[in-house]
């Protein structure tokens, strides 16, 4: 009967080996595609191979043992009742010790390793958790985005990461993470995670955490708040984009280039839609209030370039118009607990945010 | 309770004592140490099938992306819940309820040390647990996750974390009493001849439970009072904007949290430790080395705790410090794997039931031993941290370890307990089957976290090409149910054949096994004087100089010349049943509402809680 037993263990074992080849899985740690990933990778799988010997030596021992000297009928004799062999006992709790060690020293080699802020020519991202989507700001290059990290290829990126709750407001500049106890009220602890690319670093309120992460090749990374957040835990992802130098230049170059006026039609009664409703929380750089101040971001997603995007809500939906339009026509009820109110907004006002918001390239 | 003496006159107090021996005020009163321990049985079993259906609800809406059957707010309640019933309300109590019937018995001694503490302690239990789960009834279950991390479970608008800080006070009270009692009665009360190195390993194995739990469950009530406080009183322990620590909570609860897993998991491994000797017909191998490396266990287990917050960032150094204490608690537990794999070596082993459960727990175990020793190696933990991965390792630890373990002492014990057997035709069925569903349903867990499946999400989109194992794995959960069913169905079925009332069924080695079955309500018509480790063994059996095994004339359980065991036991004097260990705790709860509900039940839970001790400690002595 436990020829059954190691049926299952030895599918199970075989699946783990399948999985790791399994193609389809687009936020996988098996998958890494950059060094600091990498790093994290090529400690596990000499690690999961020494576990996996150990756990057919120790299977292969209890099944022999099980099935070698299970009781037949013949047998009347009790067996010898042997009660230990303290040399046998010395040595299993030596042997272990060892292979324990040799895991130990290239463990704390790669923990030094990683915690290292990385040197020479580096990006640097401020990185603010709200519940429940993500802020990327780029002090030095002067921009603010949302949900979608965009990074060059072969140059590490230093993540200066906080955690900022309904009291992080008034943001015109991007963030550098310096401490603001204001800015945390009402926040909680996320966790950010881009399994292809780095391990994970949790977010933490009145905290700054930091951590490097570098691609290889140009792509797009998926990757998803890991800490339990609260009601939409699940729906705050988030979508690193890898450009080749070159690209990345013309990313940064695009997304300083202000707003354009929107033009009359639709897009603009969008536009005076969006003044009457919207500028409350989000703001757009390039645009000015009726004062002719800046726009001033006050705990929503800054929606600068926001058809430049991919997904919005978190990355919890495609950035199609349909998408939008749904969003907008009842945020909490796309997305449980969104701090978005409904606005109740008509057919014809919600066509014409849509038609807006399509301006904003 | 008929051969008791039985009170004849009152002095004083606030009632009579009670008398009934049978009926439902027999139970309410009893502070008899086996009654107790089937209340604790029942009672986590019930938890247990709530737990389980909870868990059912978790698969099935992972059991295809993008589902609707539970939204975000009743998902998180659920899978909070499963966590808070399978830890505090199934797998600690159901130890407690081995520890308590056992080990009196197998030390030898007529109850534990102090009765009605012992009583006081289920009937709080019972009420923490019903505590929380009157949230569901009254503004939310708890939302934040067993591990209730600050500042989610503080700026949570819902009642839920209130009731989950107050019951797990409640249920920290009745556990840190137990733990106290049940280690007095270990070190106290061993019947003459029984030192320390004379103990089963069960009782080993209890003694550091007790102690883990003494120790650890001050830290978590610091913990959940805080908790309390920043929710009830806007005070600011956990709050960043006030200068408070977010991080001081994971401290104290993981400090309080990882000896917890060795609380969930030393019982089970003290039990296999029973089992695996009388079913392999020889005694354990390296006695001492597992009595030692259980106390190792218990030790080093204080100092892990950071190992479930290397994502915090911490630093290198702590996260250093902490994978190195990690990867040395991996010792002592791969010592006990190779004794016990040395107590199968040259055995003739028999395949029980309560055998089966055993091999189980041993392969599977080393499953969740493995994926720990990955954990510690930090790197790797960033990926693996907070992922299903996890979910998968903890789930081999406490089903394939503890769960197992724990029904692999319930078709051992059930003879003595009941007089009844277990059917082991469908026992084994019920083997196969949880051993088969649980693979099923937790090692695609793995895979799904290592592909990056956090925990704790409500739902995944399709694109992230999770689907076939979370389907897989639903299968599983189910398949476990279908398992569980089929003990169930057995457990009830054992009551509906008479007694066998067998005192030694599976020629054990232990003293329980001494008495009748089931016991005599004074446990031992007379206190045996012990000689040795594995006494009963060595009064049935001799080894010649050859090593070979005979039997001892007129060897055998001790009782059976008494016939059905109650020999005069008149003069054997044994605590009388208590209304106030009942009417104290119920104090706890009412106490509990009034924190959330106002002045009304604060005075009616004080009220409630100081006649229960007025009355205990005015209670009229018996003789």
């Amino acid at each position: 009967m436990r020829r059954r037993t190691i049926l299952v263990l030895g599918l199970g074992a075989l699946a783990v080996v399948a999985a790791a080849c399994a193609p389809n899985a687009t936020q996988s740690a098996l998958e890494p595609k950059g060094p600091y990933a990498q790093e994290s990778y090529d400690l596990f799988v000499p690690v999961f191979w020494v576990a996996t010997a150990i756990f057919f030596i120790v299977q292969g021992i209890l099944l022999f043992f099980v099935i070698r000297y299970r009781h037949r009928k013949k047998r009347t004799t009790m067996p010898p009742q042997v009660h230990g062999n303290t040399k046998l006992e010395i040595a299993w709790t030596i042997l272990p010790a060892i292979i324990l060690a040799g895991v130990a020293v290239p463990t704390v080699a790669t923990i030094w390793d990683l915690a290292a802020e990385p040197e020479g020519d580096v990006l640097q991202v401020t990185v603010l958790a709200h519940q429940w989507w993500w802020e990327f700001d780029y002090p030095e290059q002067g921009i603010i985005t949302a949900n979608e990290l965009h990074i060059p290829t072969d140059r590490p990126v230093y993540l200066t990461m906080c955690a900022v709750g309904l009291g992080y407001e008034q943001q015109i500049a991007p963030s550098t993470c310096q401490e603001h106890p204001a800015a945390v009220g009402d926040s909680v602890i996320h966790s950010f995670w881009v399994p292809e690319l780095a391990g994970t670093q949790d977010v933490i309120p009145s905290r700054t955490t930091y951590l490097t992460i570098q691609a290889d090749e140009p792509g797009t990374y998926e990757g998803q708040c890991k800490e339990f957040c609260g009601l939409s835990h699940a729906y705050m992802k988030f979508t690193v984009v890898a450009h080749d130098p070159s690209d990345f230049d013309a990313w940064v170059a695009g997304q300083q280039a202000p707003a354009v006026a929107p033009p009359a039609g639709d897009a603009g009664a969008g536009a005076i839609v969006f003044y009457s409703t919207c500028t409350g929380c989000h703001a757009i750089a390039g645009l000015e209030d009726p004062d002719g101040n800046p726009l001033i971001a006050n705990g929503g997603p800054s929606l600068t370039h926001f058809e430049s995007r991919q997904c919005f809500a978190g990355c919890m939906l495609a950035n199609t118009d349909e998408n939008l339009r749904r969003w907008l026509e009842n945020p909490p009820a796309v997305k449980a607990g969104s701090w978005m109110p409904d606005y109740d907004l008509s057919e014809q006002e919600l066509d014409q945010m849509v038609a807006f918001l399509n301006t904003l390239e | 309770m008929a051969s008791v003496s039985i009170p004849t006159e009152r002095r004083g107090g606030l009632l009579r004592r009670p008398d009934a021996t049978t009926g439902v005020w027999s139970w309410l009163t009893t502070v008899d140490h086996k009654r107790i321990g089937i209340l604790y049985g029942i009672t986590a079993f019930l938890f247990f099938i709530v737990g389980g259906t909870e868990a059912l609800l978790i698969r099935l809406q992972l059991a295809q992306p993008d589902q609707t059957i539970l939204n975000p707010s009743v998902y998180n309640e659920i899978f909070t819940m499963h966590g808070i019933t399978m830890v505090f309300l199934v797998v600690m109590p159901l130890s407690a309820a081995f520890f308590n019937y056992l080990l009196p018995l197998m030390i030898g001694a007529r109850d534990v040390a102090f009765p009605r503490l012992n009583a006081f302690s289920y009937w709080a239990f019972l009420f923490a647990g019903t505590f929380i789960y009157s949230s569901w009834f009254l503004g939310g279950a708890p939302n934040g996750g067993w591990f209730g991390y600050a500042p989610n479970s503080v700026v949570d608008p819902t009642r839920g974390m209130t009731f989950y800080a107050i019951g797990l006070l409640i249920a920290g009270i009745a556990s840190t009493v137990s733990a106290v009692n049940l280690a007095v009665t270990i070190i106290n009360m061993r019947a003459p001849g029984m030192t320390l190195f004379r103990m089963p390993v069960f009782v080993w194995m209890g003694l550091v439970v007790q102690l883990l739990l003494a120790f650890s469950l001050p830290i978590i009530t610091i913990g959940l009072v805080e908790l309390l406080f920043d929710r009830l009183f806007s005070t600011h322990f956990f709050d960043p904007a006030a200068g408070g620590d977010p991080v001081l909570w994971q401290h104290l609860f993981w400090l309080f949290g990882h000896p917890e897993v060795y609380i969930l998991i030393l019982p089970a491994f003290g039990i296999i430790s029973e089992v695996l000797p009388v079913f392999a017909r020889k005694p354990l191998f390296g006695y001492q080395f597992v009595v030692f490396s259980g106390i190792a266990i218990g030790f080093i287990g204080f100092g892990v705790w950071a190992h479930h917050m290397f994502a915090v960032g911490l630093g290198p150094v702590a996260n250093t410090a902490f994978a190195v204490s990690t990867i040395i608690i991996a010792i002592p537990t791969g010592v006990k794997i190779f004794n016990w794999l040395g107590t199968l070596w040259k055995g003739d082993i028999w395949f029980t039931t309560a055998m089966l459960f055993s091999i189980g727990v041993i392969s599977m175990f080393v499953i969740g031993g493995l994926s720990g020793v990955m954990h510690a190696v930090v790197p790797s933990d960033y990926q693996q941290t907070d992922t299903y991965f996890i979910v998968a390792h903890f789930h081999y630890v406490l089903f394939g370890g503890a769960i197992l373990g724990l029904f692999a002492g319930m078709y051992y014990w059930w003879p003595k307990v009941f007089g009844r057997f277990l059917n082991e035709r469908w026992g084994k069925i019920h083997f196969w089957t949880t051993l088969i569903g649980f693979n099923l349903a937790f090692g695609p867990m793995h895979i799904l976290g290592l592909q990056g499946m956090p925990r704790r999400i409500q739902s995944y989109p399709e694109s992230l090409g999770l689907t076939f194992w979370n389907l897989v794995s639903t299968i599983g959960a189910f398949t476990i149910a279908v398992g569980t069913l089929v003990f169930l169905v057995i457990a009830i079925a054992s009551f509906r054949k008479p007694k066998q009332m067998v005192a030694d069924p599976w020629d054990a080695r232990t003293l329980e096994w001494l008495t009748t079955s089931p016991p005599p309500v004074h446990n031992f018509d007379e206190i045996p004087v012990v000689h040795s480790l594995d006494e009963l063994w060595h009064r049935k059996y001799a080894e010649t100089e050859g090593g070979r095994v005979v039997p001892v004339a007129a060897g055998g359980s001790g009782q059976e010349a008494h016939g059905d065991g109650h020999g005069d036991s008149h003069a054997i004097h044994l605590p009388s049943p208590s209304y106030y260990p009942l009417v104290a705790a119920l104090g706890l709860p009412v106490l509990g509402y009034g924190l959330i509900f106002g002045l009304p039940f604060v005075v009616a839970g004080l009220v409630i809680l100081l006649v229960g001790l007025y009355g205990w400690v005015l209670e009229p002595s018996v003789e």
